[in-house]
């Protein structure tokens, strides 16, 4: 099958004259790296075999009669229609082979649902637009965007040659960590839109949708790193908020996780010390290219008739507190960052936007503030709970 | 013997109106029918600008032209424009012209609601392109129209949704027009079974189209309520459920996707058993086929949502059901084989494209009952995989027929000839070029690009060139075909056609019994006899 393959895609490319094809480039599905994706591999290629066959047989007896059965070769036309036995014969066939298609499908599916005896679960949040991972069996919790070299070589007019960004478009800032040979529950849902989240070597995607949880698991057989995207239409930026999954051997893995815990513990210390004002805004300035500017853009100017600017905008140069709680709650599509960035970034970009992008307003906030804001606003939350 | 009546009997007047307003307030069923293909003609190159334009931002890795919000609104009007702007009244267009022509009628049942569908219909267009003006932008939403996304758009929404709501009623209008024409003025001997099969297609995408239409507007208005009324149908935080508008959304949508296809097939079996000399080889089951597609399409909508989460029996029950379709959907295509089996066969430009279309809409068929196993499905979902098998099921499908009933009845409709070469010239063309506009998104689907995004990573270059130049020779191809039609209402080759043009046709079908071109007023008294040679007999 592999052969076949190859040669067809040598075939191919030699008809249209392509010297070279990229690596990483297949012409065919991928056949993945866990059971289910080879399940859904080798389902590919029967129905694809299948009509390939088909098509054979029944492209071959249309140009066999478009070639011998021309007026001007002198062929006269018969009169014959309808013949209850073809016709009986067309029906049944093709219903046979569907029957053989299904069988395996319907086992494939079935293993698909299979979520019993899952080792661990990840929750998965799609928001416009990036996604948010939670490990419910270890307090690890974090974002995860486009990276910043893609993110400014995909601006319009950047002068960047996308060949020039290692992996353009599918490249995270913090990816998703998993052991190998362990098997993965995922638990979908979104925060604004519905979004769906997709790395093809696992064998599937799943949508996620506001208000709802859907479900799906995986065991990766080999270590490496996979790339995927959303998968479904969330607004602008739906292009850019790309997935990857990095899994590793399961000692590596559980270093991984201590590392993560240091890094937890180090964050809150950074949220207890009094930043200066040059600090923050050094720290604002890259929080807010990597979550406001692609909406309110690079300069701040926003998109006229949608989003807002922030140079001179009434809310960012007035009350200090009127411009914390909407970025805290959010408003329309403006996404709440309250739970979003850390306090320390959330303070940085808060002094950022009133102290640059043309605005001079002067004053500043600090991570500790926003802290007990924080911790305020989930206190809240889970009094809404009881 | 001559069936048509052109002597005056009554004290009407028998031409048309002078000057522009005739076209305003006709209610002749060949004006209105003009006036339906050259409006779906002119949406044609509308969307298909749109089109072009996300070619070009799709041409080259990196964002070069737009931006992605724009993007985004171009995707979503093209779709809408190429469906309820071009092929919808496209098949319109056709039906208003030949129906009555068809089945021996001198109009359609109900003349004056023609005129006024047909006018919804402009209404509707032109709100939808105004909001392309409106702040906020076009809906960029994707022609689904989900939410919660699609609630997000500006000012845009509400027009959209009324535009949508015009559209419908103009649809609804001219299904139950095409439906009372049917059963009620056919010539005596014209029984059901002996009506042409693009009779037989339309009439059951008449009620295709008054049952798919109001569920359609339902949605839109819940969308409408949701937004600006404070209901929450579609909004999990006050107890709704945002998969319920795909429900019903795609309750209309599939049998939306058969209300284009099966006129199609309609032509299609009219045009081919011309060009084989051969009667239609199995006019009773492509009849039933017709009819068996027609109803599979209510029960497999949920073939679109395979991701969403459904319980295990539901997917698996549409996955079956959705499979189901192939087995009608082959016998059209064995039938359509069978009938130039042994034929003695030309290959004038609407036979071509008929050839075409049995071809490629078989691939379109094939990657369908691909996508139909689920599990596959939850790789190809929301891929070039499907961009490209719904662009071989519409373009060198629904789109390609148009083309051939274009060249197959012009010169019934003008009595004069097309220029033959120029013709095969625009065959070709397309032909070529919409397999390297659409063949390569396979590929990029299969190698993982997602639909609907503005830019990609550097591995998908390569053929997302490749189709930007397919559709860059595609688009401005199709100008060939305007200027033949342009030539040919203008005298064409200057060659006077027969009633019959096509030898033959006589004995297939109605229309081809009258002088070409056919008269203002045909059939005021039904036909004695009729063709019955790809009929029942
Ligand atoms: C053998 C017959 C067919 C089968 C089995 C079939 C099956 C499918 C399936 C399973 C999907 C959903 C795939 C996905 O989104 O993951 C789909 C999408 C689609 N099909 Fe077909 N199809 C068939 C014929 C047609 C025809 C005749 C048309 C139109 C003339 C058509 C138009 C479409 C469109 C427009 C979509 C995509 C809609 C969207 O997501 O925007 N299909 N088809
Ligand atoms: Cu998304
Ligand atoms: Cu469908």
């Amino acid at each position: 099958m592999k052969q076949t393959k190859q040669l067809f895609a040598v075939f191919t490319l030699m008809a249209l004259g392509l010297g070279s094809a990229h690596a990483d480039y297949t012409l065919n599905l991928m056949k993945g790296v866990t059971q289910l994706s080879n399940d859904v591999y080798d389902l590919h290629m029967l129905a694809l075999w299948i009509c390939v066959v088909i098509g054979i047989l029944v492209f071959g007896a249309m140009f066999y009669s478009i070639y011998f059965h021309r007026k001007s070769v002198g062929h006269k036309a018969e009169q014959f229609h309808e013949n209850t036995t073809v016709e009986i014969i067309w029906t049944i066939i093709p219903t046979l082979i569907l029957v053989g298609m299904a069988i395996p499908a319907t086992k494939t599916m079935l293993e698909m649902d299979d979520l019993k005896e899952s080792e661990m679960s990840i929750k998965v949040t799609g928001w416009q637009w990036k996604w948010e991972y939670e490990y419910l069996d270890n307090d690890i919790h974090f974002f995860s965007s486009l990276d910043e070299a893609s993110n400014k070589a995909r601006q319009i007019d950047s002068g960047i040659d996308p060949r020039d960004v290692p992996h353009y478009l599918l490249n995270v800032d913090k990816p998703l960590v998993v052991p190998i040979n362990t098997k993965i529950r995922f638990l979908f849902t979104a925060a604004d839109v519905i979004h769906s989240w997709w790395v093809p070597d696992l064998g599937w995607k799943k949508d996620t949708i506001p208000g709802f949880v859907t479900e799906a698991w995986t065991s990766i057989e080999k270590a490496g790193t996979y790339r995927g995207q959303c998968a479904e239409l969330c607004g602008k930026d739906h292009g850019f908020m790309p997935i990857v999954v990095i899994a590793k051997e399961k000692e590596d893995y559980e270093a991984w996780v201590s590392e993560q815990k240091g890094i937890a513990v180090a964050e809150a210390g950074a949220a207890e010390k009094d930043w200066s004002s040059d600090e923050l805004i050094a720290k604002g300035e890259t929080v807010y290219a990597n979550n406001c500017a692609s909406c309110h853009m690079d300069d701040g100017a926003g998109l006229s008739g949608t989003f807002p600017a922030i140079t001179k905008s009434s809310i960012v140069t007035g009350d200090i507190d009127t411009q914390t709680s909407l970025l805290m709650e959010g408003k329309g599509m403006m996404p709440a960052f309250g739970q979003m960035l850390s306090a320390v970034d959330f303070a940085a970009v808060s002094t950022f936007i009133r102290n640059g992008l043309g605005n001079s307003v002067g004053d500043v906030i600090q991570p500790s503030a926003i802290k007990a804001l924080q911790s305020d606003i989930t206190l809240e939350e889970d009094d809404d709970d009881e | 013997m001559s069936a048509v009546t052109v002597e005056d009997h009554d004290h009407h007047d028998h031409g048309p109106a002078k000057g522009l307003l005739r076209w305003i307030v006709t209610t002749n069923h060949k004006d209105i029918g003009t006036l339906y293909l050259l409006f779906a003609l002119l949406m044609f190159f509308v969307g298909g600008s749109m089109a072009l334009i996300i070619r070009a931002e799709l041409f080259e890795p990196g964002m070069q032209f737009v931006d992605p919000q724009f993007f985004n609104s171009m995707t979503t009007m093209h779709a809408l424009v190429m469906v309820f702007g071009a092929v919808m009244p496209a098949f319109v267009g056709l039906a208003n012209w030949m129906i009555p022509m068809m089945i021996g009628a001198p109009d359609m049942a109900l003349p004056r609601m023609n005129n006024m569908s047909f006018w919804m219909l402009v209404a509707g267009v032109l709100l939808l392109a105004s909001t392309l003006f409106m702040e906020g932008g076009a809906p960029a939403s994707g022609w689904t129209l989900y939410p919660p996304l699609v609630l997000q758009t500006g000012n845009a929404l509400p027009f959209a949704i009324f535009s949508v709501h015009l559209l419908g009623m103009s649809s609804i209008m001219g299904a139950i027009n095409v439906i009372a024409t049917i059963f009620n003025m056919r010539a005596p001997k014209m029984t059901l079974m002996k009506m042409p099969l693009f009779v037989w297609t339309w009439l059951i995408t008449g009620f295709l189209l008054i049952a798919i239409m109001p569920v359609f507007a339902g949605a839109v208005t819940m969308l409408l309520t949701d937004r600006f009324f404070d209901t929450s149908f579609f909004d999990a935080a006050g107890g709704g459920d945002p998969v319920l508008y795909q429900h019903i959304f795609w309750f209309f949508g599939h049998p939306e996707v058969y209300v284009m296809i099966l006129p199609t097939f309609g032509v299609a079996s009219t045009i081919i058993p011309i060009f084989a000399r051969k009667p239609l080889f199995g006019y009773a089951s492509m009849v039933y086929a017709t009819a068996a597609i027609a109803f599979l399409s209510f029960i497999v909508w949920a073939h679109h949502m395979f991701l969403v989460g459904m319980p295990m029996a539901g997917e698996l029950y549409f996955m079956y059901a959705t499979m189901l379709i192939a087995i009608p959907t082959g016998v059209k295509i064995f039938n359509w084989t069978a009938t130039m089996w042994k034929g003695a066969m030309t290959f004038e430009t609407p036979m071509l494209f008929s050839i075409a279309f049995v071809v490629l809409f078989t691939m379109g068929g094939f990657t369908g009952l691909m996508m139909a196993l689920a599990p596959v499905d939850f790789q190809y979902h929301d891929t070039y995989f499907i961009v490209a098998h719904f662009h071989y099921t519409l373009v060198p499908a629904s789109v390609f027929i148009l083309m051939a009933a274009g060249y197959f009845w012009l010169p019934k409709w003008t009595g004069n000839m097309y220029d033959e070469r120029l013709a095969k010239l625009h065959f070709w063309l397309s032909a070529i070029s919409v397999n390297i506009l659409f063949f390569p998104q396979h590929f990029l689907g299969l190698a993982g690009m997602p639909r609907r995004i503005p830019d990609y990573a550097v591995q998908f270059a390569d053929w997302n060139m490749i189709s930007s130049i397919g559709a860059f020779i595609y688009g401005p191809s199709q100008l060939i075909f305007v200027y033949i039609v342009y030539k040919t209402i203008k005298g064409g080759t200057g060659e006077k056609v027969t009633g019959e043009v096509w030898e033959g046709a006589k004995e297939q079908s109605l229309e081809w019994t009258l002088p070409s071109p056919a008269p203002y007023h045909t059939f005021s008294t039904p036909p004695e006899e009729i063709p019955t040679m790809s009929t029942s007999r």
